[in-house]
């Protein structure tokens, strides 16, 4: 059966309602995925040219870090 | 895995890496199961088959509502509790929640379009979905014009809350106002005024669509703290600090 | 030319990072087209006679709105007097920037006007015609607007003299902007008349903007 029987006289609006929610939803994981991938490869780069966040290095005798949003709040004594 | 354990970056990004793949799994079966539903359902004796457009078109309109309401009680986390990962998950929350609202509008209109006969008509109901949509775009201009991720989460958090008022108007707006839109025919009172055999594709739909947006969402939260500490290795590597 | 195409790179990717301006226009574009039906009411009928009217106020308000910062970046880290003494015509560097400003701010704005069409219940043939006076006339808006963007940066307080300097000069383009989009629906005169003055008016102001806009620059500078 060709879809306008299935889908009745308004197959049209159906089929481009259902297209774009594909594509939005495809936009979506597409997007999530490349900037992931995109993180992922900078921090690799960065982590390279040998900047360590102050929580990967032994802990500095030298005064408390400063407030870092992205750093771990309490570093536990791990 | 007391709530403030999830306060700890690493801790949370070690649970998203685990839960991920099971959550994938998840939404894919939840589906494959509600597609097959949706399109076995017998059509409306009014609508026609033209009804298999609800099955995407609440589920999204669901999500755009959830996903501030989720929105809010980050923005609340921010301001209130002060929780690190408060302002991540709002600003991760944001653009699933402007596509789902898109979708919301548009699969509307197109359903609109055969049975109201015009793509859009100024609705209570269609116009505050709209002034929601306008106000996620807001939100993603804010994020995207202050440079400093606090001080944008904070302002971006004092938006949100504002927004939030205009939930409540979408929900009951098609009881206030006598509007041309379905009124609530799921959450209501007396229990859903649907027949079970269109209404378990439906709920089965929304489910898939809620673990979409929570499997998104993760990744979008994963992938914002990797930014920040992208950002913050760089002002460091500014700094000279630790610079090789 | 090298020198002039890193220029426009250059100030497309600042528009487009974090902070710079480039989707601002569309959302105000957005916002004041969804503000026009709460005030006017909802009547289809209504809003489609006057849809070409709304989307071309809201298109031009939109394109003037980041204009007076259009040089103001520049002059505050200098790279203004570096375009002033560089070799290249300060004319030409100057359309440069209108032009990247179009493309980041101008053509935005064409591609939401469809949407925004809808909303305003405007017919396909319309629509087009919306559309298509938009494409042509939003770079006499940018160009029109160069003018005030360097009195804004010459001058102290030239910011607030935009809208008033530049709104008069950008008449003529409303004018005729509208006229061809009710043209294509309902008027007498074929779209075409008016359209193709339309036309001279963007080919005008390209190059008026540019040379006024250099002249301000290079001798009104405190």
């Amino acid at each position: 059966m060709s879809s306008t029987e299935l889908l009745g006289p308004h197959a049209v609006f159906i089929v481009a309602s259902y297209a774009v929610t594909l594509l939005v939803a495809a936009g979506l994981i597409l997007w999530v995925w490349l900037d992931h991938r995109r993180q992922v490869r900078v921090l690799a780069e960065l982590e390279a040219r040998g900047v360590r966040r102050r929580s990967a290095e032994p802990p500095p005798a030298s005064a408390t870090p400063p407030a870092d949003p992205a750093a771990p709040v309490k570093e536990t004594a791990a | 895995m007391a709530w403030i354990d999830l306060a700890n970056p690493t801790r949370f990004l070690r649970l998203v890496d685990r839960a991920l793949p099971w959550l994938t799994a998840l939404t894919v079966f939840a589906f494959a199961y509600a597609l097959n539903g949706a399109f076995g359902a017998p059509d409306d004796y009014q609508q026609g088959a033209t009804v298999k457009i609800m099955f995407i078109h609440v589920p999204a309109a669901w999500l755009g509502m959830f996903c501030w309401g989720m929105m809010t009680i980050s923005a609340l986390g921010t301001l209130v509790f002060r929780h690190p990962l408060a302002d991540v998950a709002a600003k991760a929350a944001v653009p699933l929640g402007a596509a789902f609202t898109f979708v919301c509008l548009v699969t509307g209109a197109l359903w609109g379009r055969p049975m109201w006969g015009t793509y859009w008509v100024w609705d209570a109901r269609l116009t505050s979905v709209l002034v929601m949509f306008v106000m996620y775009l807001g939100l993603i201009a804010l994020w995207r014009t202050v440079e400093d991720p606090t001080r944008a989460g904070r302002a971006a958090a004092i938006l949100t809350l504002v927004g939030a008022l205009n939930l409540p108007i979408i929900k009951f707006s098609v009881d206030w106002w006598n509007t041309l839109h379905q009124p609530a025919s799921v959450v209501r009172v007396d229990g859903p005024a649907i027949h079970p055999s269109i209404l378990i594709p439906l709920l089965a739909m929304t489910l898939a669509f809620t673990l979409l947006f929570v499997a998104l969402h993760l990744a979008a939260m994963r992938n914002e703290i990797l930014r920040r500490r992208v950002r913050t290795l760089r002002l460091l590597q500014a700094q000279g600090a630790r610079g090789a | 030319m090298t020198a002039l195409r890193a220029l426009l790179v250059r100030d497309l990717r600042i528009a487009l990072r974090i902070g710079g301006g480039a989707m601002m226009g569309v959302l105000f574009f957005l916002t004041v087209v969804t503000l026009m039906p709460f005030a006017i009411g909802p009547d289809l009928a209504l809003l489609r006679r006057i849809g070409p009217a709304i989307l071309w106020i809201g298109a031009l308000l939109a394109s003037l709105l980041a204009l007076d910062r259009l040089f103001a970046a520049d002059h505050d880290d200098g790279s203004l007097d570096l375009l002033l003494m560089g070799r290249a015509p300060v004319e030409l560097a100057v359309a440069v920037k209108g032009l990247a400003h179009w493309i980041a701010t101008g053509l935005p704005l064409v591609v939401a006007a469809p949407i925004l069409g809808l909303f305003l219940n405007l017919e396909p043939a319309g629509l087009g015609a919306v559309v298509l006076t938009l494409l042509v006339g939003t770079p006499a808006l940018t160009f029109t607007g160069l003018i005030g963007a360097a009195l804004a940066t010459a001058l102290r307080r030239g910011g607030l003299l935009l809208p008033v300097l530049v709104l008069p000069l950008t008449v003529p383009v409303l004018i005729f902007g509208v006229a061809a989009s009710n043209a294509a629906v309902v008027g007498p005169v074929p779209f075409g008349t008016p359209f193709t003055i339309l036309c001279a008016l963007t080919l005008t102001s390209l190059v008026v903007g540019p040379f006024a806009a250099g002249a301000t620059l290079r001798h009104g500078m405190e």
